[in-house]
Parts: structure tokens; C-alpha cells; sequence
């Protein structure tokens, strides 16, 4: 399959998902222009993590207006795949493609480190290949992480099996030290009604080869492959 | 304020340029008139210690810089390394001292910003950054804010940028009270056969201006004296610390790479410090060119800048281009598309002078070569100090020995100087790029080249107290102990950058520290074969005539062949056997417990064999290359006992130890020494054969200490038990010091 | 003409920055402050035009892009 990963002026991720899908997994990448309109035929798009427009104003409230994203939100609306990390997360959420906003860590300071997380729901593209309940180790490094929704957007996230993750303990107990961004509801990532756009703080990209010491990432990404290549 | 209300250019103004009457002379001879306003800025400019190295010049010539792995050396916007594959490193190290002291954020900042220029101006993609703070002591009030502002700068641009910071250290001491240092190391990977350098070539090529506006910013900042009694009126306003933009960055660094795809560029200069001038003089000096600019077409941010203003300011993200004639739209179509300037403002020349125009008038026209060939070069006095014999004695007879060693141990795992670092490292991103195989917190940081089997390891290393109580000594550790960081992640030192921060080299005794540190650096470097590849001078830390610790940071850089293999500190494996490389003499001399325990800074240093050092370092590295260690640790501050219970910390789950040393000696000395040579390693105890086999043929003295597992950290000395202590109770003043005092 | 925005978070998302600066006056011995908002001010440079005119073409730029509905509240104001 094809990942396209787009390119935003101060993105800085996206060789990281490019050498994950392309050499790692062994998959068609991509980049994506922010100026493009045009997907160029990928199967799964990819927001990658970084500082698209210096983070100027808001995370992601820029990119927003970039051409791809008119294209990204068609291709949503379709049913396509869209992931967002980290700061990709913050322009799925500025663009309304997701619910909530990203605003700042409780800390104040920018976090990178290692956490634990929960899958809460296998019911989505990004999350069918992970054992339920699975607890799993992934980096985060941002500064805007705490994720927000006013109770109403949260109580439908949470019936409706929309939170994609949680963060917790190492062994799966939501505690306050396990989210150190201060969270609601300990949100990691969340999903569009439909399940096929996620938004996601933490980095797979960082953690899906063995030579970094941890391979959880590769879920995520083989959990789509697997989804696309099932249709 | 317009031409031609410039100041009438006199001695007096020369002088208050910092130029010396000499200078002032030497200027009028090699134009053979009174130079106008705008060349007095650019001779000062190039002429200052900042640019010139006048004061350090004549010393850093004993640097061994050569060796077949050296693609560059010093004189270049930073030096470049082969690291096989066909791949380059190219690293440098550089000071942002007084800028950060002033405005602690954006001085990080833009230091940050500037080492990444010089790395990707070479055309490599900055992959690693590392920084080397130092503070005063953290009961001064301004340190906190000091603290918080650096870190948050550092990490603030290079988080934005892309590029992690993987590690380096920290150290306080109240001889930085009123002059913190802030040393920044870059470093990228470049095609070895695609390093770009900053020459201007080929008479009639284009000069192209690139990245963002230039505004008044640090006009006399980094480089000149900011007098204050001239041009009074006019100063006030003018920022003297510049404001970085990291998004301005990334864009100048993505497009400047997306250039180096081409075959457009000729030479290419980062436009930090000094500006317009130094690119535009070092670049011509280099190619053996002129350059004639036109100041009408510089991209400028402010109304109303002078051509004294525009060619002296210090505004940051940009670049000077040689652009091959013919490519000029190729150049315009890639700075477009990253929204950037991208316009020419000049062209080379082969008449050999900088010739400046501004709306029709030559406003400067200097030859180039005087302006390098002629810079002044001091063979300033210096003298040994008189107390320096003084703090060089220690008699222990008078000094109590250790009383209760658990408490003492936990006294220096709480200080600031010794205590975990993660507060700082978490908010540097360390990761980003993928590549971090050993993160913050081990001896050296470990970074993957991807396509590669290798990795790169980097650490920073100085213990200014060492420098301060024998120079020459002292940076021979220095140099010994990065190359011993390298050696405990299995990497085999390949080259260093250094930044030498001293006090003000008018001063004889200050001249004397540093030219016995750089025989020191030299002698380790010539010993251990690393050669110096690039670097950086930061004279004038002083305040009241008070000079810093002599400081000469050392970056270092080493090769692992193969990346799997990078070794952590920690231990990680229940029943390993723990072993010595190195022996423990009777050396509390310079300590770090000496200082927190008795409040004593003297003593003769410890001594350093540098035989012995490489004996050391060899058998670890042969030993982590043959895949028989489980972790490797340097045995520095705080000597063996803080060693072993850093070895305990594994950040994903602490595994204790019991250990036994040879009684015989002081027990503050067993414990808290700082013996030189010295690494600690665990392994499976089916290797300690082959372990031992190595180090007999290396003949590095070997001793089996204990061995790892429990929750507890027990030593013994002799027979008798001296520290049995829970690790939650060792680690908790450990990983709580930093955070506690910055709240 | 320049108009100023002021950019708050909504009542009800957490403001960490504000907490942090109430602690440090509290601390400083300014009591009686209760409560601290941090947000951001942006100062918008026109042309010269009606207030009507003026408003609308504000208040849209403010709901496209200067603040996040979602967290933010503005408000603005004619500076000169």
C-alpha cells in the first residue's frame, strides 16, 4: 500500500514516517507538498509530528488553510485513512476533522519521554491488530499535549468507543503521574465518527524498530496496512 | 540617521571601535587614507578577538589537527570527519556566554540557531545537538532564572527546528556566578564528497543573500565593545541580544539543502556574528576573489539602516550564496517556495577588494587579503599565578576521614553538580529523527546513521575546578575523559571540537591558564590520536576582575562499528559480575567530594597516564566489540561509589549490586576519589574469562568487584560493610535535587 | 488604524500559565489577587474604515483563525 505524508513548513517528523513505512515496513511513502492538491494515489495519509509554521499562534492553527488539507478532508470523508501525530494531531483538531483542541501541558514545559498507553478500542483502522486492553511503551515529545473537549464532546467520545487511547500506568491503571500532559480522561488519541481518522500525541515513528529499543509502534502502522490491504 | 551624517572617522572613534592605535594605523596604511565610517565598522569587526582570534591565534597553532580520518580542519565553518560509507560528520562547538547571561532564552537560543548554520552552511543535515552550561552557585538569585531561561532556549529552538538534543552537562560553581557559559555542539552528515565551504570563486559568479530580513539586531553585540558614550543618542533602542526564529530557520536549513542537490552553489557562509562582513571578507579571503556588494538590494526588515548598519548586523537566519552564474532562477525558485529571500545582492569579483555601494556611492573598498593576512596577532605576556603553587597543596593529615559513608554518598547524589539531569533533558527533544540509540544519561550519547551498521557517539566534557587547580592537567582529563565516555558506549574516538571559555586575556595570569590548557589538550590529543577538527575561543568571561574557571569544553566524537552493540551505564542484568578496568590510587585532590564535604578546592589533581588511559579504553572497547558487557560506566565526579550507584539507576527498572574494594587506603579515598583511568563494567560471568584475556593482552589492570542484582547497593572495603543502602533511598535526593531547587 | 485583539482561554479549560503566575504573585505577597487569565494580545495595523465594515472583517478573522472556539474566547477593541 501507499502512504502519503505531508510536508507542512516546519514539519519536522516526516522523514521519521518515511523511514518507517518505506524501510522499515516495507511500503510505498511518499511526501505530500502543503501547497499540493493531490493525494498522488496513497492509500493512508500521514500528518507527521513537528512545528508546522513555527507553531506560530496555535499548534496547527496555520496549516490548516494549506491546500492539502481541503484533499485530506475529502479523502476523510470518503473513508480514507488519516493519521495524525503529535503535531499532526493538533492540525486534525484546528481543522475540525476531530473534536477537542491540544492546548498546553499542565507542567507548562515541553515533555519527551517515554509513557505507557492503553488501547482502548480495536474497532478502527489504526487499532484492529493491537490485543485489547494491551498496555504499550511509546515516546511523546511535545509541548501542547494536553488534550481537551468540553464534557458533552467527551461523554459522546467515550460512548461512542471513539478514544482510541489512554494514557496509564505500566500496568494499565489510569493514574495521574502516567498523564503527565494532564489529559482529559488521561486522552492520548481520538477518532472521527466514521473510526478512520485518528489524531494521536504519541510518536509510533519513534518507537518501531528494534535497534531503539522498542517496537510498539509498529502496530499502529501494521494495524493499517492490514486494514487497507483487507479491503 | 543618514551617510552623510556619519560620524567623521578620528583616532577617538577608532578607539572606541576597540581597535588599538596600532590597528588604527595599520588601517590607514593598508588603504592609505583615513578609512570611511563603514570600513572602520568592518576592520573593528574583523579585527576584534571575536572574529580574529588575535589574543589565541598564536596558541591554538600546537592543536595536532591532521589524521587520515580529516576531511577538514580548523578554518572552516566547522570540521568534517570521515565516518566510512562515503558519509561525513561535520561538527563544531561554540560559546553563546554573554548573550545568554544578558537574555538567557534568546542567547540559547540563537546560539543554538548559529551552530546549526555552521553545520548545514557545510552541507550536512544537523543530526545531534549537545550543550555544555555552565552556573554559578545555586544559592545566587539570578541562577534559577538563568537555568530555566537556557534549557528553555535550547530547547525552544532546537525542538522546533527538528533536531535533538542528546545530551551534555551541567555544572555549577560561584566562579560563573557573573558569567555563565553556554557551549553548543552541532553536528550533521554530509556526503563526503559534497562538503560545501564558505569561497568565493570565479569572477562574475553571483552573491546571493538568503533567509530572513536584516534588521538593526546586536549592532556591536557579539563582537564590538558597546560603548555607551558614543553615538549615545542612537543606541538606546538597539537590541544588543537577538531574537532567533527557529521556523525561520528550519525553512532557511530545508531550502539551503534542497540547493546543495544542485550544482548552484560555489561557496556558502552563515551570516551570524559579524554579519554581512565576515562572509562576505572570509569568503573572498578564502577563494583569493573580491566581492562587490550593492547594499540597495539587501532584504531589510527596519527604514532608514545605514550601510555601517547593514554590513554590521548580527540578525540571524540568513546566508551569503556564491551562486555559478547561469543557476541564479534555480536559486530564486527554491527560496520561493520556502518563503524566503532569496535575491542577489553582488558579485565576485578578481580585483581582490570588498567594494561596497549604497544609492550610487562606494561606501567601502578594501582589499581583502590585509584584512585576514594583516589581522593583529598578540603574543600577549603571561605568568604563572602566584597562588597557583598554593592551591596545587593538600595535606590530609589534619582531614578527617568519611564517618558514615551512606550519608555522604547521598549528600553528593543530591547535589546539584551530580544529581539525574532528567528535568533538563525531558524538555529537549531527544528523539526526534529516529536515531537515538543511547538517550541523555549514559556516559555518551549514541546516535544511528541510517544505511549504515555504524553509529556516532558524542560527549562534552570539562571539570573547570581540575583546570583551575593545574591547567595543563586538567585538560588532559578533559580530553582523556570524553574519550573515555566515548569508550564506555563502545566507540573509538575519532576527533574534537573544543570551546575554550577563559577570562580576559589582558591579564597575564588568565593568558598562562590558557596557553598551559591548550598544551594540555594538545598532549592528550597527540597520546590518544584524536585530532582537533574545529573550535571556538570565549575570552572576557570575567566580571569585576574576577575571571571564570579556566574552562576548555571538549566535544568529542567516536566511531561505533557496530551500532547494535552501543553500550548504556546501567546495569541490567541480575547475578552480572561487576569489574574494574583501572586501579583506585589515593587521590581526593580537586575532588568533587573534597568541595562538598570540607569545603576544600586544592590539591594536586589526579594523575594521568595516558598510556594507562588507552590501555583502559582499548580493552572496553574490544571488550563491548565482542559483545561480552552488559554496561560500561566512566568513573568521574564523585569517584567509584557515586559511579556504582548511577550504574543501579536503570531508568526502566534499578537493579542493585554488592561489591568489595581493597581496603588499605583512606576511605574517603576508596569511595569518593577520583582516580583517573578508571571504567566499570558488569557482564555475564561465563565472559570474565575472555574479559580477563583481553586486558592482560591490553594490560589494563582488571580486578572482579561483585557482582549486580537485589535492591540495594551494598560495597564493602575490605571486610568491612561501609554502604548498604536501599536504591529508592540512594535515587530519590538523585532524581529529586534539580527539580526541587528549580520550583 | 489599529485594532487590539485579546485572546483568552474559555472558563472551564485549564489555564496552567495563569495558575503558575497567581502562585508566584501570592508568593511575591499580592494576596489579594484571586485569579489570573494568561492569554495573548495581537495589535492589528488597517486602513481606515467604518465601524461596521470594521467589526465584521474582525470578527471573522477571529473565528477563521486568531482564536480556537474551542478553547478561546476573544474580544477586541479600536487602539487608535
Amino acid at each position: 500500500m501507499k502512504f502519503g505524508i505531508v510536508v507542512f513548513p516546519g514539519s519536522n517528523c516526516e522523514h521519521d514516517c518515511y523511514h518507517v513505512v518505506k524501510h522499515v515496513l516495507r511500503q510505498e511513502a511518499c511526501f505530500l507538498w502543503h501547497k499540493d492538491r493531490t493525494l498522488a494515489g496513497s492509500d493512508c495519509v500521514i500528518l507527521p509530528g513537528g512545528f508546522a509554521h513555527g507553531d506560530y499562534l496555535r499548534c496547527g492553527a496555520m496549516a490548516k488553510f494549506s491546500p492539502i488539507m481541503e484533499t485530506v478532508a475529502r479523502f476523510a470523508k470518503e473513508g480514507g485513512p488519516v493519521l495524525g501525530i503529535c503535531n499532526g494531531f493538533q492540525i486534525l483538531t484546528e481543522s475540525g476533522l476531530l473534536p477537542g483542541a491540544l492546548v498546553r501541558n499542565r507542567s507548562l514545559h515541553y515533555l519527551c519521554l517515554d509513557l505507557t498507553l492503553r488501547v482502548e478500542t480495536t474497532n478502527s483502522p489504526f487499532t484492529a491488530q493491537i490485543p485489547p486492553g494491551k498496555v504499550l511503551k511509546m515516546p511523546v515529545g511535545h509541548g501542547e499535549g494536553c488534550y481537551f473537549a468540553d464534557a458533552k464532546t467527551l461523554k459522546r467520545l467515550e460512548v461512542e468507543g471513539r478514544i482510541a487511547f489512554r494514557y496509564c500506568d505500566s500496568k494499565g491503571n489510569l493514574t495521574e503521574e502516567s498523564n503527565p500532559n494532564g489529559s482529559l480522561l488521561s486522552i492520548a488519541g481520538v477518532l472521527n465518527e466514521r473510526g478512520n481518522v485518528m489524531g494521536f500525541m504519541p510518536h509510533p515513528d519513534r518507537c518501531a524498530e528494534s535497534i531503539l529499543g522498542n517496537e510498539d509502534g509498529r502496530l499502529i502502522f501494521e494495524s493499517v496496512i492490514a486494514a487497507t490491504q483487507g479491503h | 540617521m543618514s551617510e552623510n551624517t556619519e560620524p567623521a572617522v578620528d583616532l577617538n572613534l577608532a578607539l572606541a571601535h576597540g581597535l588599538s592605535s596600532e590597528e588604527y594605523e595599520k588601517v590607514r596604511a593598508i588603504l592609505g587614507r583615513t578609512p570611511s565610517y563603514t570600513e572602520l565598522g568592518i576592520f573593528s569587526l574583523m579585527w576584534s578577538e571575536h572574529c580574529s582570534y588575535k589574543s589565541s591565534r598564536i596558541h591554538l597553532k600546537r592543536f595536532p589537527t591532521t589524521g587520515p580520518q580529516v576531511l577538514q580542519g580548523p578554518g572552516e565553518n566547522a570540521g568534517a570527519i570521515d565516518i566510512g560509507g562515503g558519509l561525513a560528520a561535520i561538527f563544531k562547538m561554540e560559546s553563546h556566554n554573554h548573550p545568554s547571561y544578558v537574555e538567557p532564552y534568546q542567547g540559547a537560543a540563537t546560539g543554538v540557531g548559529g551552530i546549526l548554520r555552521d553545520i548545514f552552511t557545510m552541507g550536512a543535515r544537523p543530526i545531534a545537538s549537545l550543550n555544555s552550561l555552565r552556573f554559578g552557585s545555586p544559592d545566587h538569585p539570578r541562577m534559577r532564572y538563568l537555568l530555566g531561561g537556557v534549557v528553555g532556549g535550547i530547547a525552544g529552538y532546537g525542538n522546533c527546528v527538528g533536531v535533538p538534543t542528546v545530551g551534555g552537562e551541567v555544572a555549577f560553581h560561584p566562579s560563573y556566578n557573573g558569567n555563565i557559559l553556554v557551549n553548543v555542539l552541532n553536528l550533521g552528515i554530509a556526503h563526503a564528497g559534497r562538503i560545501f565551504r564558505g569561497q568565493a570563486r570565479g569572477p562574475g559568479n553571483s552573491v546571493f543573500y538568503v533567509g530572513s530580513r536584516t534588521g538593526r539586531d546586536g549592532i556591536h553585540g557579539a563582537s564590538l565593545l558597546a560603548s555607551a558614550s558614543f553615538e549615545a543618542d542612537s543606541q538606546t533602542k538597539r537590541p544588543t541580544v537577538q531574537v532567533g526564529d527557529p521556523f525561520a530557520e528550519k525553512l532557511l536549513l530545508e531550502a539551503c539543502l534542497e540547493l546543495m542537490k544542485t550544482d548552484a552553489i560555489i561557496g556558502i557562509q552563515d551570516m551570524g556574528a559579524a554579519g554581512l562582513t565576515s562572509s562576505s571578507v572570509e569568503m573572498a579571503g578564502r577563494g583569493g576573489t573580491g566581492i562587490d556588494l550593492d547594499l540597495d538590494r539587501v532584504p531589510v526588515r527596519e527604514e532608514g539602516m545605514t550601510p555601517y548598519e547593514m554590513m554590521l548586523s548580527e540578525s540571524q537566519e540568513r546566508m551569503l550564496v556564491i551562486v555559478r552564474r547561469g543557476s541564479e532562477e534555480k536559486v530564486r525558485q527554491i527560496f520561493r517556495k520556502w518563503d524566503l529571500e532569496g535575491v542577489p545582492v553582488g558579485e565576485v569579483s578578481a580585483g581582490g577588494s570588498l567594494r561596497v555601494h549604497f544609492r550610487g556611492k562606494r561606501v567601502a573598498d578594501i582589499p581583502v587579503k590585509p584584512i585576514a593576512d594583516g589581522a593583529p596577532l598578540l603574543k600577549r605576556p603571561m605568568e604563572r599565578p602566584a597562588w597557583q603553587d598554593e592551591v596545587g597543596r593538600l595535606d590530609l593529615t589534619g582531614l578527617k576521614d568519611v564517618v558514615h559513608p551512606p550519608k555522604a554518598l547521598k549528600g553528593l547524589l543530591g547535589s546539584l553538580n551530580l544529581c539525574s539531569r532528567e528535568w533538563i533533558y525531558r524538555q529537549y527533544d531527544h528523539m526526534v529523527r529516529t536515531n537515538t540509540v543511547v538517550r541523555p544519561g549514559s556516559d555518551a550519547a549514541v546516535i544511528r546513521i541510517k544505511g549504515s551498521p555504524h553509529a556516532l557517539a558524542l560527549t562534552t566534557d570539562c571539570n573547570g575546578r581540575y583546570c583551575y587547580l593545574d591547567p595543563r592537567s586538567g585538560a588532559r582529563i578533559a580530553v582523556a575523559e570524553a574519550s573515555r565516555n566515548l569508550a564506555c558506549s563502545g566507540a573509538v574516538a575519532q576527533a574534537l571540537t573544543d570551546c575554550l571559555n577563559f577570562g580576559n586575556p589582558e591579564r597575564p595570569e588568565v593568558m598562562w591558564q590558557f596557553s598551559e590548557c591548550v598544551d594540555g589538550i594538545g598532549e592528550a590529543c597527540r597520546a590518544l590520536e584524536i585530532p582537533v577538527i574545529s573550535g571556538n575561543v570565549s575570552f572576557y568571561n570575567e566580571t569585576e576582575g574576577k575571571g571564570i574557571f579556566p574552562t576548555p569544553t571538549i566535544g568529542m566524537v567516536g566511531i561505533i562499528e557496530d551500532a547494535r552493540l552501543a553500550m548504556r551505564s546501567f546495569f541490567c542484568k541480575e547475578a552480572d559480575v561487576v569489574v574494574l578496568l583501572g586501579e583506585t590510587g589515593e587521590e581526593l585532590g580537586g575532588s568533587e567530594y573534597l568541595s562538598q564535604a570540607h569545603r576544600l578546592e586544592a590539591g594536586p589533581l589526579p594523575v594521568l597516564d595516558l598510556e594507562r588511559e588507552e590501555a583502559v579504553q582499548l580493552a572496553c572497547i574490544e571488550a563491548i566489540g565482542e559483545g561480552l558487557v552488559s554496561s560500561a560506566h566512566d568513573c568521574a565526579e564523585g569517584g567509584i561509589a557515586v559511579a556504582l550507584a548511577e550504574s543501579c539507576f536503570h531508568p526502566e527498572g534499578m537493579l542493585g549490586a554488592e561489591v568489595t574494594l581493597p581496603a588499605g587506603r583512606r576511605l574517603d579515598a576508596i569511595l569518593f576519589g577520583e582516580t583517573q583511568s578508571r571504567i566499570l563494567l558488569s557482564l555475564p560471568k561465563f565472559n570474565l574469562g575472555k574479559l580477563e584475556k583481553i586486558c592482560q593482552d591490553r594490560e589494563a589492570p582488571f580486578s572482579l568487584l561483585g557482582a549486580v542484582g537485589g535492591s540495594r547497593l551494598k560495597i564493602h572495603v575490605g571486610e568491612e560493610a561501609v554502604i548498604n543502602t536501599a536504591l529508592t533511598e540512594l535515587k530519590r535526593p538523585w532524581a529529586e535535587a534539580l527539580p526541587a531547587w528549580m520550583v | 488604524m489599529k485594532v487590539r485583539v485579546t485572546v483568552l482561554y474559555k472558563k472551564g479549560v485549564l489555564d496552567p500559565q495563569g495558575k503558575t503566575i497567581l502562585s508566584s504573585l501570592h508568593q511575591l505577597g499580592y494576596k489579594e489577587v484571586t485569579d489570573v487569565r494568561a492569554g495573548k494580545v495581537l495589535e492589528l495595523s488597517l486602513p481606515k474604515m467604518g465601524k461596521a465594515q470594521l467589526e465584521k472583517r474582525v470578527k471573522e478573522m477571529c473565528d477563521k483563525l486568531l482564536a480556537n472556539p474551542v478553547i478561546e474566547d476573544y474580544q477586541f477593541e479600536v487602539a487608535e
